[in-house]
């Protein structure tokens, strides 16, 4: 008897992406679970401020044409869906998804689970009168320094209630601040049965779910290793994770696809955002990267093993988003000859005139684009003969009506600074608001009674 | 000694965290890692940095044949608060492939790069 082997297929990796990407894992080849990414640090203040405008939103909106799309044939091979599209308001997503299931004539063939508890700003104050400090992490301020600005508040939550949701027989799990990597573990710890204290089993999960959970970035997109021999990016194979129950897996894709699934591509994954490699900590137990084994294990397969693990700690990491002020960036380009030159003298006549109407801010920040701004003092010396130079600025600060003023700076050098300038079809920047991200910890205690899982009939 | 870009030696990716910013350097090959242990240290990333971040750690992972390093203070305060063009770190990356380091002439012979590269 061949070993079991459950095949889970990233469908998006943040909001935003690839709209096809879905479609293809669905229909291409096989596969057990579709994982949907879509939460990043401030998603959750934007759909926070969406559903404060409407009650009915407040969730990744491409998510339900997206299973308008998908679901006749999510239905017809069994597939399952794990995605934290719900956002700050997971009913509504989960509501959304069941109109369009019985508009699809699906009645009484999709089960739908929606995830709440996480969303913990109704109980904000409650938890601070309790002594619960909600610190920020990075620089150790108490929540109630800026608590009267705050807009959203969830705590990530782990496996536990899309194991319960599956367990329940439901065919899409629609969730909020559920971790990306427990989109990708609810689904393996309910095929296999494992335990949840089997750290080693919840460590391969998790490395598993990091390694998908960005989409083709582990699988041809974005990779700098020989990056001219990916070929057939115009459709990227996203990434698939055949797992087997002891604990090792294969990162794949589908045969006939785009991309390139190998060392360099998993290996430049793991390493993405990662912190100390020793422990990658999430709400179900802490990963050590430095036990990954990786081997090339034919043409786009990579086999991960060897993965080890330990417990997962009483605290849940809180991402909470609060106001901060205003920002705008503003850009001009200027042409040969002297490009650079010109630029820079615009950029000084530009910061005088701000001085010289007395508005302040916390940070003026000047780019040159084509010279110094991804890798500044590091860039070496400007090419003179540069065919052109694009000025990029930007204010931020607390004042609004001082970064509006900016914001009416830039146009006037058009006709008022030096010559052989161009590109500002665009107009007037924007003032933009800046929603700040404040990391926390809180009690597990405090979080875990209060999850819910609800299954919708269609 | 010979002098190499770590472009010719490494490949990298890099992240966010808050103000912090990733890059996972990767020998091209694995004969390689050891040289990048040796000298793509802590304090010549930092020096190498100066001005554009606040502080470095960096972690080893012999399995992967990578190291990590954290940059901290690298983005204006990251995420939505920064005014950079590069506000999430993505191409820090690349920054730290401009860096220079010493490799013994044996090893040097068997990194193909462009001539003066």
């Amino acid at each position: 008897m061949t070993e079991r082997i459950v095949r889970v297929a990233a469908g998006q990796g943040f909001w935003g992406d690839w709209l096809e990407a879905p479609v293809r894992q669905v229909q291409d080849g096989p596969i057990d679970y579709l994982m949907m990414d879509y939460l990043a640090e401030v998603t959750m203040s934007i759909m926070q401020k969406q559903k404060s405008r409407d009650p009915k939103f407040g969730y990744a909106r491409d998510f339900v044409p997206l299973m308008e799309r998908i679901l006749p044939a999510i239905a017809a091979k069994g597939i399952k869906v794990t995605s934290n599209a719900g956002g700050v308001n997971p009913r509504a997503c989960a509501e959304a998804v069941r109109e369009v299931a019985r508009k699809l004539g699906l009645s009484g063939k999709v089960r739908i689970a929606l995830v709440s508890g996480d969303d913990i700003l109704p109980r904000l104050d409650d938890l601070l009168a309790r002594g619960h400090d909600l610190r920020d992490m990075d620089t150790g301020r108490p929540l109630s320094d800026i608590r009267d600005r705050v807009l959203s508040a969830n705590a990530y939550l782990g496996m536990a209630p899309i194991v319960e949701a599956l367990r329940r027989g439901a065919q899409v799990v629609i969730t909020g601040r559920v971790t990306d990597t427990g989109l990708t573990l609810g689904p393996l710890f309910h095929e296999f049965g494992w335990n949840p204290d089997d750290w080693d089993r919840v460590a391969a999960g998790t490395v598993a779910g990091h390694i998908i959970e960005c989409g083709a970035q582990s699988s041809g997109g974005n990779l700098l290793r020989d990056w001219r021999k990916v070929k057939g990016l115009a459709n990227p194979g996203f990434p698939i994770v055949e797992a087997r129950a002891d604990g090792s897996f294969l990162v794949t894709k589908h045969p006939g696809t785009g991309g390139v699934v190998n060392l360099a591509s998993v290996t430049e994954q793991l390493v993405y955002e990662m912190g100390d490699p020793h422990s990658y900590i999430t709400p179900d137990g802490v990963a050590d990267f430095t036990s990954i084994q990786l081997a090339q294990a034919g043409k786009d397969r990579v086999r991960v093993s060897g993965i080890r693990g330990g417990p997962r700690t009483d605290k849940l990491k809180v991402s909470i988003a609060y106001f901060y002020g205003y920002k705008a960036v503003g850009t001009l380009v200027y042409s040969w000859p002297e490009a650079y030159d010109k630029a820079r003298a615009a950029d000084r006549i530009l910061r005088q005139r701000l001085k010289d109407l007395g508005l302040e801010f916390e940070q003026i920040l000047t780019e040159f684009v084509g010279v110094d701004a991804t890798h500044g003092p590091l860039s070496g010396p400007p090419d003179p003969e540069a065919p052109e130079v694009q000025l990029r600025i930007g204010v931020r600060g607390k004042d609004k009506a001082a970064v509006e003023r900016f914001t009416r700076e830039i146009a006037p050098l058009v006709l008022t600074g030096p010559p052989s300038v161009t590109g500002f079809a665009g107009g007037r920047p924007e003032v933009q608001e800046v929603v700040a991200y404040w990391p926390a910890l809180i009690d597990r205690t405090e979080i875990e009674p209060q999850v819910r899982v609800e299954v919708l009939d269609a | 000694m010979p002098r190499i870009q770590l472009r010719w030696l490494a490949h990298a990716r890099s992240g966010d965290k808050g103000d912090t910013a990733n890059v996972g350097l990767i020998a091209l090959d694995p004969a390689w890692y050891p040289l990048l242990v040796k000298q793509v240290t802590r304090a010549r990333v930092a020096r190498h940095f100066r001005g554009m971040v606040k502080g470095v750690d960096r972690f080893e992972l012999p399995n992967l044949k990578a190291l990590n390093f954290l940059l901290h203070g690298a983005l204006d305060g990251g995420g939505t608060i920064s005014l950079k063009t590069d506000a999430q770190g993505k191409v820090y990356s690349t920054a730290l492939l401009r860096m220079e380091i010493e490799v013994p002439p044996a090893i040097a012979r068997t990194v193909p790069r462009p001539r003066g590269g």
